[in-house]
């Protein structure tokens, strides 16, 4: 902390490499002014910008959304704010879309996040072997990151198309390829699924990767003298050293899971790709705030899902530390 | 911390100056995100580009109107920004009218947004009535986009009366006849003799085809010539009882239990794939949709579609938009001046004839382009005179704010019985909801 920094005295220079003019008392005194309001201020200054920006992109908009969920406001008269407390809230909560879109949220993070941890575990495992090219190998992984959200959901757009698609016409080999993908509960969550997991896996991997570089090599040794298996090393020293950067994943794909908006907007596309589908059977809690706000132009019910899923996200992350906190306590 | 600890009251306040400072700078930094397009002010020669904002078809590129504006006006450069999907276009438009940055010149209205604007954002809007004569239009098209005070917010471009495209070969494969007036013989019953026909149709129906494209279409068609639609004429949202929706639905999930339908909704890829595979027989057709139809099944059918008249004798009107000036334009009286030149009764004639748009300007219906036009694609069809006599005749149906989006949700909902087997119990259900979120 601050008691470690060297500070000035305010009181003048004391020395130093040149000497001090000597100067008149009024300019003396104007100086250690300044050197102190130097020495008092200037660390508002440094830590300034974060907070200024954190409080008009993050903190204001916040507020303000908070304040608009508790008003009826139509897009199509923004300056007529009337009070309803805690209606939209109330609305929202009795709304089975809203539920459906809760469940599909946490269908596709689920789904979503389990075998993408687990596939990027294993591809990190692999790609901490003395490779060839290890370098080529880590970027390749890292490149469906580099891709924008739309042009993965497009491409997989067409992968997952009804007639003509990709996935379809290779499934016709195998006698089954009629499904209509986007149509149905399950295959088009599994669709979006598909989609996250191409986009994050190689994000992931590369986290696991470092953290299993820093794991010390005399363990393996140790591990390995006491004639235990790859797997077993694995199970024993990979993952308990991991433990840290895996809750740490976990939350990272938690939160992304509960934004998912790009995918399940451009699966389909259009107007239906808004609601999230024709019976809102891929509607994430994203879509269901977007089409609140701008296909039906109610701001106010937009607000107010937007800071319900904000209590949903805290509530997680809660579940999130008592878990973290569990496990520690287990560990130890 | 210790810092913080000994500040002295005057070095906090000056800590907050500075603080205030940065903010206004930060906010100076990030506040001014005018887009500068250079289409702002006019250059030394007085040269301006006009920037007309459109979805969809509007025609102008066909027809090169642009090019012929800049001709006439040397020193006018008219640039389009066309967006292909309306309800993406409209959600921005609304942004744009409310901040006033980012406006075009020109602003496209589609028929079912523009009471929503009329009714709260006509003061964004330049009036047009002392522009234009709105009575060089059809009567019901002009009332549209006037408020209650007299102001014009919009010149009515194209309008979509209501006809049937029917193929032909299919028709006679099926033992239908296939001229048009003998076709419209058996439909003057109104849409239920649709029905009727395409039950007849289905007894001798070609392998793989179907009698019409989707139910939805026809439900709008039903819905579009009854006076009674979504809204009541006090305002009130009447969807529920009104006698249009109860027809169109009625008739709709008729056709979907004796399955006359390919389900597929309109406008999407399938749909386009359908029609250029040729397996739908009919399709309820207004003026705009002709040319979807010759757009997308191309020219192996050509001389195979014709058109005939709408079923019954109500005339019906679906679709259409308006051109509008946004108040806070950069160039309000010379987009105005665009907006006149646009939507006259030459410039209406041409956008038909390039593109298939019918001409809501009655002056238009006189000249030779729209009177004898003939649609080749369609076995010659006289369609100027089809339409010509129809957009007299449509009644003045009563629009209401949220008329595109309760048309939408509907027509979702018929799709869904099509496609998915919704029981008509459940999707009426799930309609209403939805449309209560709309106008909630």
């Amino acid at each position: 902390m601050a008691t470690t920094t060297p500070t000035r005295s305010a009181h003048g220079p004391q020395g130093g490499r040149r000497a001090p003019k000597p100067m008149t008392p009024g300019r003396q005194a104007w100086r250690s002014r300044l050197w102190r309001f130097d020495d008092k201020a200037s660390p508002y200054a440094y830590i300034a910008p974060f907070f200024l920006v954190f409080g008009a992109f993050g903190l204001y908009p916040l507020i303000y959304t908070g304040w608009i969920a508790l008003h009826k406001v139509e897009m199509t008269g923004l300056d007529q704010m009337e009070w309803v407390g805690w209606g939209n809230f109330s609305t929202i909560l009795q709304d089975s879309e809203f539920w459906t879109a809760v469940t599909n949220t946490f269908v596709i993070g689920v789904i979503s996040t389990v075998p993408q941890l687990m596939i990027a575990l294993g591809l990190a495992h692999l790609l901490n072997y003395k490779l060839r090219a290890s370098t080529f190998w880590r970027t390749v992984i890292l490149t469906p990151y580099a891709t924008s959200v739309a042009s993965a959901a497009l491409v997989f757009a067409l992968v997952f198309r009804a007639d003509g698609g990709l996935l379809n016409w290779v499934l016709g080999f195998f006698g089954a390829g009629e499904t209509n993908w986007v149509n149905g509960h399950w295959t088009s969550n599994i669709a979006i699924a598909v989609i996250v997991i191409w986009r994050w896996t190689g994000y992931n991997t590369l986290i696991y990767l470092a953290a299993m570089q820093a794991v010390p090599s005399d363990l393996y040794e140790a591990a390995s003298l006491d004639g235990a298996s790859r797997w077993q090393q694995f199970r024993n020293v990979t993952i308990p050293a991991l433990r840290p950067t895996i809750l740490f994943t976990i939350v990272i794909s938690t939160i992304g899971s509960m934004q998912l908006f790009g995918e399940p907007l451009l699966l389909e596309g259009g107007i239906n790709g808004a609601t999230g589908g024709t019976e809102h059977q891929y509607e994430t809690l994203s879509i269901y705030l977007y089409n609140y706000g701008w296909n039906l132009g109610h701001l106010g019910m937009s607000a107010a899902v937007a800071w319900a899923m904000l209590v949903l996200l805290l509530l997680i992350a809660a579940i999130n530390w008592l878990v973290g906190r569990f496990v520690r306590k287990s560990a130890a | 911390m210790r810092i913080t600890r000994t500040v002295a009251g005057r070095s906090r306040r000056t800590a907050v100056m500075a603080t205030t400072g940065l903010t206004a700078a930060a906010l100076l930094l990030t506040g001014c995100g005018d887009s500068g397009s250079d289409s702002d002010e006019a250059d030394a020669d007085g040269n301006i580009t006009l920037t007309v904002a459109d979805f969809g078809q509007f025609g102008y590129k066909e027809a090169k109107l642009f090019e012929k504006y800049h001709e006439l006006h040397p020193n006018i450069t008219v640039k389009a920004n066309t967006a292909a999907e309306e309800p993406v276009y409209y959600t921005k438009f609304l942004q744009q009218l409310n901040t006033g940055s980012g406006l075009a010149d020109v602003h496209g209205i589609e028929v079912g947004r523009v009471k929503e604007l009329v009714d709260t954002k006509a003061d964004a809007f330049a009036d047009l009535s002392k522009v234009v004569d709105s009575s060089q239009w059809v009567n019901w098209k002009a009332l549209q986009a006037t408020t209650d005070e007299g102001k014009v917010i919009g010149a009515g471009t194209d309008i979509g009366p209501m006809s049937i495209c029917y193929r032909r070969d299919l028709f006679e494969k099926a033992g239908l006849p296939t001229d048009r007036e003998e076709v419209a013989a058996k439909l003057t019953g109104g849409w239920e003799d649709y029905l009727k026909l395409g039950e007849e149709y289905k007894k001798k129906a070609p392998k793989g085809t179907f009698f019409m494209d989707s139910a939805s279409a026809m439900y709008n068609g039903v819905v579009s010539s009854n006076s009674e639609q979504y809204y009541a004429k006090n305002g009130d949202p009447i969807y529920k009882e009104s006698a249009g929706v109860k027809a169109g639905w009625k008739l709709a999930s008729e056709a979907v239990d004796k399955k006359l339908t390919q389900g597929l909704a309109q406008f999407q890829d399938p749909w386009k794939a359908a029609l250029r595979q040729g397996t739908m027989a009919t399709v309820a057709c207004p003026a705009w949709m002709a040319a979807q139809i010759a757009e997308y099944s191309g020219d192996q059918y050509k001389g195979k579609w014709d058109i005939t008249r709408a079923p019954g004798d109500t005339a019906a009107n679906w679709g259409g938009s308006f051109l509008s000036v946004p108040a806070k334009g950069k160039h309000v009286k010379e987009a105005g001046e665009l907006v006149k030149w646009l939507t006259a009764p030459e410039q209406q004639a041409a956008v038909f004839k390039a593109a298939g748009l019918f001409p809501s300007n009655k002056g238009a219906f006189q000249l030779e382009d729209v009177k004898t036009a003939k649609l080749e694609y369609f076995n010659n069809a006289p369609i100027g005179s089809i339409y010509a006599d129809e957009a007299n005749a449509i009644p003045a149906a009563v629009l209401g704010p949220k008329d595109g989006n309760i048309k939408d949700e509907f027509g979702k909902q018929i799709n869904n019985m099509e496609q998915r087997g919704t029981k008509p119990d459940a999707a009426w259900d799930a309609a209403l909801e939805a449309i209560s979120k709309i106008t909630g």
